[in-house]
């Protein structure tokens, strides 16, 4: 006679899987990655000359972030919710404003002539800025260059910018290129 | 007739817990593919702060971590005013090696890589809200001297209608 192999009690194996559960729920974060990527300059290097004194004036638009977090464009105190329209109309210049960037027409693949403006954001903060502020203004430049790429993007494709794919975003990036230069911050409590 | 059944108990019958550890295990795998481990234990407490035009990094392997907050728990390594540390890694650093500190953390992080994945390494800048700007610029100014340019700004996200 054959004899019946008794069975394992698998009533505890629920209970061994919960624990795991549970160990993987403490020690693992659900939130991934995710933030404003950016691209330093390049280090500096002794031999270049100072490209700084070949840009026109009208073609800077100067944010200073002061220690007290507030925020000055072109020497005129805004409010952060205003930073991305004043942005937009730098970039854009609709009307081809004599105080507002030059553009430059060039060829672009897949768009043609394209008046690309000459314009660049220069940032600057203080020593004192919060952190909170300063991503606040990088947001808002970037929120500024996003639509305009939309705009681009939806009036030559007919898609929003992040629909296209890879060669189609290169030409929108050419034509809406993101010129944000970042001086050396001040520091207003060694200044006094 | 009907008959009736006295003294008689009438049985539950048992529920059939064996297919409860595969639903288990399915849960487990589920969490383990979606969750990501924590490599360090934090020793500085930051709070990121919120964005809208945020952008999610590609793989964790080519991230490298720098942490600015206010230390947690007990911490020497603070720099001045006694508010700040500076994680790399593990460990918090302190104040008069910070330069140094922070360039052998890059050194130490491009030569893990491999020649091709070295062009991709970002620098994620975990610094909370709070934090000014200087110690920021400081990191800023060694990444930037030592040829590791791209960086992020870790934020969170934050919802389009309260802007």
């Amino acid at each position: 006679m054959a004899r019946k192999a008794p069975g394992i009690n698998t009533g505890s194996m629920a209970d061994i899987s919960f624990l795991l559960l549970t160990f993987f729920l403490l020690t693992s974060s659900i939130n991934t990655e995710q933030g404003i990527p950016r691209r330093l300059p390049p280090p500096k290097d002794e031999n270049a000359k100072d490209i700084k004194a070949d840009i026109n004036k009208r073609n800077v638009l100067n944010v200073l972030v002061n220690f007290n977090d507030a925020l000055w464009v072109n020497g005129e105190e805004l409010n952060i919710s205003q930073l991305k329209e004043k942005a937009k109309e730098f970039l854009e210049n609709p009307a081809n404003q004599a105080n507002l960037p030059e553009k430059e027409i060039k060829e672009i693949d897949n768009i043609g002539e394209f008046a690309v403006s000459k314009g660049v954001i220069s940032l600057t903060n203080d020593q004192s800025t919060s952190y909170e502020m300063y991503v606040q203004v990088q947001n808002e430049l970037e929120k500024a260059v996003n639509e305009l790429r939309d705009k681009v993007a939806v009036s030559y494709f007919g898609k929003k910018y992040d629909a296209l794919d890879t060669a189609l975003r290169k030409s929108v990036q050419k034509a809406i290129p993101m010129n944000i230069s970042e001086a050396p911050p001040i520091d207003y409590s060694k200044a006094e | 007739m009907a008959r009736f059944r006295k003294g008689e108990k009438k049985e539950v019958p048992e529920i059939n817990t064996g297919s409860m550890s595969d639903i288990i295990f399915m849960f487990l795998f589920f969490f383990m593919v979606i969750t990501n481990m924590r490599e360090a234990t934090l020793k500085v407490k930051y709070t990121p702060p919120k964005a809208t035009e945020i952008h999610k990094l590609e793989k964790k392997s080519l991230v490298a971590n720098i942490y600015i907050g206010a230390p947690l728990g007990k911490n020497e390594n603070t720099l001045p005013p006694g508010k700040i540390s500076v994680q790399l890694n593990d460990q918090t650093i302190k104040q008069e090696d910070l330069v140094r500190d922070v360039r052998d953390f890059i050194g130490t992080e491009k030569e893990s890589r491999s020649e091709a994945d070295k062009q991709k390494l970002t620098f994620s800048l975990k610094v909370d809200k709070d934090v000014q700007m200087r110690y920021v610029n400081t990191i800023k100014a060694e990444l930037r001297k030592n040829n590791a340019l791209k960086i992020n700004y870790a934020t969170g996200k934050k919802s389009e209608i309260n802007k």
